[in-house]
């Protein structure tokens, strides 16, 4: 926790920060915020393209972080694209498929369908929308059952010989129900789909290996995952990389150019046109290695603890509906949570005089509020520096907001 | 407490006792408003005769501040002109950006002048307007359909 500056500051009233918002965006640790001004401060110039000394170690920073990326997600380094955000990389697979020649294994046509789940977030739902209305294919959707798991029972009528593309959360933002991949990846293998995962929220909280996962495609962002914004993480087996089309124009990512064509350098260069976020890049790999000192099956563990105690005093409090698996199995420090008779983000306002910070609304999964009937949750995520007097001081926000507004 | 600045009682009263609330059959317009970032949704129905508002109604779903702001706003306006409803909006519009620095004309914005608190709180701000701007949006359509021929 003393790595992290921010959460040294006061809140409104002189109240400590209990930062519950993870989900939204980690905090820094101080190393990553160092590691971002160095790189400014030393080594800043353009990366592939200077003959100079900084450029040299500019590139070596930014292909260094690369490599960080790549140990972390057990991937191979030219398999690793940076992007500004996971919704940049989920956007950038669905463009390169509809930049795909007809013909090609990524190119979509009427009758060709696009499964998704009814608790993605926004960023893996509209992409795939927008996909199946330019190229006339169908989007379907797997079911999400009262308690908040898939329901997979669809699985076999919804992914079936017409599914090019099957793209899923790994853990849900909103309910932190942790999906089967194997048994997505499965479905989708016997029909020849490609698979397209959202891992925004499971690369920060526990160890991922996309190789062991089977999925072809996976998307991250840095600043969930301890590191800056403005950069994110688009993985890709290497022989659909290798065939995809590009979806950014521009420098940096040629082969070779004349006046009325171009050919496209190797991936990952092909996917990075233009001059990348470098700091971004070199920040986001002081992240990871934070978390590599840590070990991610301590991270794990940790969150673990927190949710099953967490879940345990929410339980106990009435008047408050946990939206979302009611048990700690295979399920992510994330709470979401109605309290009878206030709404959202009242209760929000009055966590926030307590120093709380707490998401409120739909969490860009409007579907999935609708699916419930609901407007909006409030909703507690956690991370490595959230302890459990934050879950105290999160129980006894939520009580004096039922207090406030006369509901109990 | 600060949150006492916030949600006034007269806010609370108009929150759990809401008027004009319940759709009206009467209408010559129907609006339908959302505020994005949090899901809250609004519908208007307003008729205009005459250049006055005579009738206003609506439903929705929200928090404490926009279901209020909306209660009040329908209230404030029923019966003004529209000429007039508008000098009441830009005036609710100036408190609600004055950051805490305005009162606040209570002669004009009667109980709307409760929800000063609220320009202290600028992720607020957009639930106090949700329904205003609802009213607007109506009454500028309803203006509209009446001067064609
Ligand atoms: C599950 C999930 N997918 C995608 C995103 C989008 O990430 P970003 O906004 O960093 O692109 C988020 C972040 O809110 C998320 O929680």
């Amino acid at each position: 926790m003393k790595d992290f500056p921010i959460l040294r500051r006061s809140m409104r009233g002189g109240k400590r920060l209990t930062y519950l918002d993870s989900g939204a965006t980690s905090q820094k640790p101080q190393s990553v915020i160092d590691a971002q001004s160095t790189f400014y401060a030393e080594k800043n110039a353009a990366v592939h393209r200077g003959a100079h000394l900084l450029a040299e170690e500019a590139d070596a920073a930014y292909e260094g972080a690369r490599k960080i990326v790549a140990n972390f997600i057990g991937a191979e380094i030219d398999e690793v694209v940076f992007t500004k955000s996971a919704t940049e990389s989920i956007n950038a697979i669905a463009y390169s498929f509809s930049n795909s020649g007809a013909g090609s294994r990524f190119s979509l046509k009427p009758g060709d369908s696009i499964v998704v789940t009814e608790m993605e977030h926004h960023a893996n739902l509209i992409p795939w929308q927008q996909l199946a209305r330019r190229t006339g294919a169908t989007l379907k959707w797997i079911p999400v059952t009262q308690e908040g798991r898939l329901d997979y029972s669809t699985l076999d009528h919804l992914v079936d010989s017409s599914t090019k593309v099957l793209a899923f959360t790994h853990q849900s933002n909103v309910l932190g129900t942790i999906n089967d991949v194997a048994q997505l990846v499965a479905a989708a293998k016997k029909v020849g789909a490609l698979t397209v995962l959202d891992a925004c929220q499971s690369v920060p909280h526990f160890a991922v290996d996309v190789k062991s996962l089977g999925v072809d495609f996976l998307a991250f962002s840095g600043h969930k995952t301890l590191g800056p914004t403005g950069i994110g993480i688009l993985w890709g087996r290497a022989e659909l990389l290798d065939a995809m089309e590009p979806y950014l124009y521009g420098g940096s990512m040629i082969e070779s150019v004349t006046m009325e064509s171009a050919t496209w350098a190797p991936a990952p260069r092909k996917f990075e046109a233009g001059v990348p976020n470098m700091a971004g890049a070199v920040g986001f790999g002081a992240a990871l290695e934070y978390l590599n000192s840590l070990g991610m099956e301590n991270v794990h563990a940790w969150e673990q603890e927190l949710t099953q105690y967490a879940l345990d005093k929410f339980s106990e409090l009435k008047g408050v509906t946990v939206i979302g698996p009611k048990d700690a199995i295979d399920r992510g420090a994330v709470i979401s949570f109605t309290v009878e008779g206030i709404h959202p983000h009242d209760v929000g306002q009055v966590l926030d005089q307590h120093g709380i910070a707490v998401r409120t609304g739909h969490h860009c999964a409007w579907p999935l509020m609708k699916k419930y009937g609901i407007t909006g949750t409030t909703r507690a995520s956690f991370y490595i520096y959230n302890t459990l007097a934050d879950i105290d001081t999160l129980v006894a926000g939520v009580i004096s907001a039922q207090e406030y507004f006369k509901v109990i | 407490m600060e949150l006492d600045s916030l949600y006034q009682e007269v806010i609370l009263d108009h929150y759990k006792h809401p008027h004009h609330k319940g759709l009206s059959a009467e209408k010559d317009v129907q609006v339908h408003h959302v505020n994005p970032s949090c899901g809250d949704e609004v519908t208007l129905n307003l008729s205009v005769d005459g250049g006055i508002v005579s009738n206003i109604s609506w439903d929705g779903v929200g928090c404490s501040i926009s279901q209020a702001s909306t209660s009040i706003m329908t209230e404030l306006v029923t019966g003004k002109s529209v000429a007039d409803a508008y000098i009441i909006l830009d005036n609710f519009s100036e408190l609600m950006a004055s950051k805490g620095t305005m009162k606040g004309n209570e002669d004009l914005l009667e109980d709307a002048v409760a929800l000063a608190g609220v320009s202290k709180f600028p992720a607020r701000i957009k639930c106090a307007l949700l329904g205003w701007m609802a009213f607007k949006d109506a009454s500028v359509q309803a203006i509209d359909g009446s001067e064609k021929p």
